[in-house]
């Protein structure tokens, strides 16, 4: 059997009856035990029967069949794949924070609570917000808690009308979801022929029944959204509130505020904007921050900081020694009456606001800036050599921002070679393929997004490589149709993973 | 500046490569009464300027340090195990700390055969058919579950029972999750004697009255419950079933190694399963990241919320694995997706898998046996200082005592805390008619000298506090 063979084994195939580690196990004899017969499990879970090393050795192999920020460029359009720092990794799993149990007394939870508290304040003053809460677990459920704030804030003044949710075509799926989730009936506005929301078409929709709009600005197609005051002005004019989708935070930062442009509720992904590992698809964090109106119907709990022993404070404490011993404390439902609830077991991704907490320190309030700064710059200069290459700009005429469309239609068109043919073919030459078909409105698209920590040797190799790719397409558009061609594994069929679902071995 | 590489001949190149003269210039788009820049005070005060990483160093480390403790017997939803050092070894690898989704298969194959290898074990696990990628943490997985429920009714069914005895905290977020939707939930109250869910009382119609059980969609069932009881499963598994009603476990994926798995339960076994895989291999770390895990029997799994991977094979015949049944998903099917989730918990997932793998059946089931002895002495240490178990009814590894009264739970627990002793959830909050109780929980982590002692502290505590007694309270 080859090593290749080898590697392509399921760990289940490396399994052989009797082995295990039993190193990582404790010892079992002389073990009170009150169950009743009938309770306990007869039959054996097969899981895998191996030694340490071929554990390790398994999941380092197939670690080396991923492309990782650390080991490709990454211009995963949306997704802002910046470098996350090694030292804010480490210092989050210091054995203080890593053992400190979700339910630990106030005492002895006072480090923890300082971070979460000031990476409110910050986030707060980042954002131009009023208000911070933390708990979400990912984008998509800062946008559902967002959007049940919304609809709070609308039936507590008794507008119960208020049952549709405007969303452009741009959006991301995740806003109609989470819209649709919480209740809402999604009304779609196209974006005009510019990139920027069709202005006469929102007009048009706005009625009693909106109750907000969502909005990511910069949007998906990488474009800032001139009209925003206006837009704030119209909806707010007519009752409604501003979502903000906080995807595309990073192209700002440091320079302009949802806040500032009229936004009522936002969302961050702490893991694009500041720095947090993917994980392969998560742990993400979400918090939400909003304006004064929506405070009391926030998602609980918050980190709040107290000054004095009042009687209200009386019930959080044990005793008054204690509270002598606490500067924060968990605000709860008793204190948020209105608050739309909890929306995770504890405070949430804890672990990820405190990897985000240390970036966000070690940038400094001068650093934020140099993020977006050099965010614009990459994409602009990607942008503009790619152009220079023949690649069609969806938006030609407008400034990008933090990340940029181009469209293969032509490449399609002419020559059958589709966004997701050179997409393989792109892993094939060691670069992870930017996000495809995203914004759905742009046909055969790219949505590209370098990021800041990426240097202009790095840009300029991916441009080399494009580069290759246009010559390819004129002079051998086969290695393209048939990409990827080097890598382990060549397409898959993803039809026939559907058709004859095989999701257990 | 921190992380980004260029130099300012770079970026002089750069701008003139884009035909602008400044950074400034890029921003042109931006109406300029938006600009922070045009600002007269900077705005950003909460920030203070940069630290190098061994400033942040000295800092964070003092903080961590503070929170640091000597015994934990705290378990109430997040539990204490050994975590073999090889699993963050290896989950902090750069390929799969700082990959995504994987979107493009072909450049994901590691995350991808890892996920399927763990949907293989949590189904073996359970005893039953089908597991998504993972969801955010057991409370969603549960929110998630009783709205997959209602979807497999075809709307028909919109009441959820859900008894007391399931973790005050999913409550809440399934609370959260519902309250935007039709959606209604029915408390089930649990026996006072045992500390299980009133079987009597819902089969008799007590909660829901016979003619009114159409509109129920499911049944939710904790095992081991919050108060760490066992539950009797095969009567409310056949009942619910007779009724039309579905039932979704909420379970502890270490207790499964245990106790009879949801797929083995009555007759026709749970149809939904979830909760929290935070044992597996994932730090207390302040109550996240953690993981959720959602599984189903197969005829529901195009309800199923989330990411699921499936095996398939390449232009060349060769095996490889792909997200799969993405037409559920909200990146295609938009506001008609079964959820809105995204990201999830992909390196969480990672972990469990290696933890999974690392100790195998027989090493999981070691640590749940001997997380169930360590509870069971420490309840009979306990009940030697005068404390009662609340409950006749077995128990997992958490036990629920009630504290002499002529003692102040909560002033023990205040004064053990001073000592770096967290010594188990004061439930009153929760149950206001549990007074004076608490729940402990032992794992396998403690050593019988480490019960010794605390029972021995607590003993020293009650001493004193009992002249203390109220005087905050």
């Amino acid at each position: 059997m080859s090593n290749q063979n080898i590697s392509n084994m399921l760990i289940f195939d490396k399994s052989t009856e009797g082995r295990s580690t039993k190193l990582q196990a404790p010892d079992i004899t002389n073990l009170l035990i009150d169950i009743p017969q009938h309770c306990l499990r007869r039959s054996v879970a097969k899981l895998p029967e191996v030694a340490e090393l071929d554990v390790i050795r398994h999941y380092t192999n197939l670690s080396q069949r991923n492309f990782a920020i650390d080991t490709n460029f990454y211009p995963l359009g949306s997704c802002t794949m910046k470098y996350n720092p090694r030292g804010a990794h480490q210092l989050a799993s210091l054995p203080g924070f890593l053992q400190r149990h979700p339910a630990a007394d106030l005492s002895l939870s006072q480090g923890i609570m300082s971070c979460l508290f000031e990476l409110q304040d910050m986030l707060k003053d980042i954002t131009g917000m009023h208000q911070v809460a933390l708990s979400p677990l990912a984008g998509a459920q800062g946008e559902f808690a967002g959007v049940a704030m919304i609809r709070a804030y609308h039936q507590q003044r008794g507008d119960y009308q208020r049952d549709e949710i405007i969303v452009p075509d741009s959006a991301h799926g995740t806003n109609p979801a989470s819209a649709a989730m919480c209740g809402f009936k999604v009304r779609e506005i196209p974006t005009a022929a510019d990139g920027d929301l069709d202005f006469a078409k929102l007009k048009a929709a706005i009625s009693e029944r909106t109750a907000g709009i969502m909005l990511t600005n910069p949007s998906t197609l990488g474009l800032f959204e001139r009209q925003i005051k206006p837009i704030a002005a119209l909806i707010h004019q007519a009752g409604g509130l501003l979502y903000y989708d906080g995807a595309n935070l990073n192209a700002i930062l440091g320079l302009v505020r949802p806040g500032d442009m009229g936004f009522d509720v936002i969302h961050l992904n702490l893991h694009k904007t500041f720095a947090t590992p993917h994980g392969g698809g998560g742990p993400g964090c979400g918090p939400i921050a909003v304006s004064e109106r929506l405070a009391p119907f926030l998602p609980m709990p918050i980190v709040g900081k107290i000054d004095k022993f009042t009687d209200k404070s009386k019930s959080k404490f044990k005793s008054e020694s204690e509270f002598k011993s606490v500067q924060y404390t968990w605000l709860t439902q008793q204190d948020y009456p209105h608050s739309i609830g909890s929306v995770a077991t504890f405070a949430g991704n804890v672990g990820i606001m405190l990897r985000a907490y240390i970036y966000i320190r070690m940038l400094g309030r001068e650093g934020l800036r140099r993020v977006a700064n050099m965010a614009v710059l990459n994409a602009n200069y990607l942008l503009r050599k790619l152009q220079d290459l023949g690649f069609q700009a969806a938006y030609p005429k407008r400034r990008a921002m933090h990340e940029f469309v181009i469209t293969f239609k032509r490449e399609a068109k002419q020559n059958n070679l589709t966004a997701l043919n050179f997409a393989k073919r792109l892993l094939d030459l060691g670069v992870h393929a930017p996000t495809m078909y995203f914004p759905l409105l742009v046909p055969e698209c790219w949505l590209i997004e370098p990021t800041e920590t990426e240097s202009k040797a790095t840009l300029d190799h991916f441009i080399n490589i494009m580069a290759q790719l246009a010559d390819e397409a004129k002079t051998a558009p086969e290695k393209i149709r048939n990409a990827p061609l080097t890598l382990p594994i060549s397409r898959l069929d993803e039809a026939l993973a559907a058709k004859n679902l095989d999701i257990v071995f | 500046m921190p992380f980004i590489p260029h130099t300012t001949a770079e970026i002089e190149q750069m701008l003139t490569t884009i035909g602008v003269q400044q950074l400034d210039d890029l921003f042109i788009e931006i109406p300029d009464e938006l600009k922070l820049s045009n600002a007269v005070a900077d705005p950003i005060q909460a920030v203070p300027s940069g630290l190098t990483e061994l400033e942040i160093k000295k800092l964070l480390s003092a903080r961590a340090e503070q929170d640091s403790y000597k015994l934990n017997f705290i378990g109430a939803g997040s539990y204490e195990h050994h975590i073999p050092a090889a699993i963050w070894d290896i989950a902090s690898r750069g390929e799969f700390l700082t990959s995504y989704t994987p979107y493009q298969a072909e450049a994901s194959q590691g995350t991808l055969q890892l996920l399927y290898e763990y949907q293989t074990m949590l189904t073996r696990l359970m005893a039953t058919q089908v597991s998504n990628a993972s969801m955010y943490d057991g409370a969603t997985a549960l929110a998630e579950a009783v709205l997959m429920a209602v979807r497999l009714s075809g709307g028909k069914r919109s009441k959820i029972l859900l008894p007391q005895t399931v973790h005050p905290n999913y409550r809440l977020v399934v609370q959260t999750v519902v309250q935007t939707r039709d959606i209604e939930l029915i408390a089930v109250p649990y026996a006072e004697d045992s500390g299980r869910i009133a079987v009597k009382q819902l089969i008799a119609g007590e909660i829901v009255a016979a003619q009114n059980l159409t509109e129920v969609a499911a049944l939710v069932i904790p095992q081991p419950n919050f108060f760490g009881v066992i539950e009797e499963v095969d009567n409310l598994v056949t009942w619910a079933h007779a009724q039309g009603i579905l039932v979704i476990a909420v379970v502890n994926p270490l207790a499964m190694a245990l106790l009879r798995p949801p797929g083995e339960w009555g007759q026709q076994a749970a149809d939904i399963i979830c909760g929290e895989g935070q044992p597996f291999g994932i730090p207390l770390a302040s109550g996240g990241p953690y993981c959720g895990f959602m599984c189903c029997k197969k005829a529901y799994v195009r309800q199923l919320p989330g990411r699921i991977v499936g095996r398939t094979t390449d232009a060349n015949g060769k095996i490889g694995y792909v997200l799969t049944l993405q037409a559920r998903e909200q990146h295609i099917r938009r506001a008609k997706a079964t959820s809105n989730i995204c990201t999830n918990q992909g390196l969480l997932v990672t972990a469990m898998t290696l933890y999974m793998s690392m100790l195998g059946f027989a090493g999981i089931r070691a640590v749940a046996l001997k997380s169930h002895h360590n509870t069971l002495t420490l309840a009979k240490l306990l009940q030697e200082q005068g404390f009662k178990p609340k409950f006749n009814a077995p128990y997992f590894h958490e036990v629920i005592l009630q504290a002499p009264a002529s003692a102040s739970v909560q002033a023990i627990s205040a004064k053990l805390a001073q000592e770096r002793i967290l010594s188990g959830y004061v439930v009153e909050g929760d149950y206001p008619e549990l007074a004076n109780c608490i729940i402990c929980c032992a794992t396998e982590t403690k050593t019988a000298e480490e019960l010794a002692m605390f029972a021995q502290a607590v003993g020293r505590m009650l001493t004193k506090t009992s002249s203390s007694l109220g005087s905050i309270a």
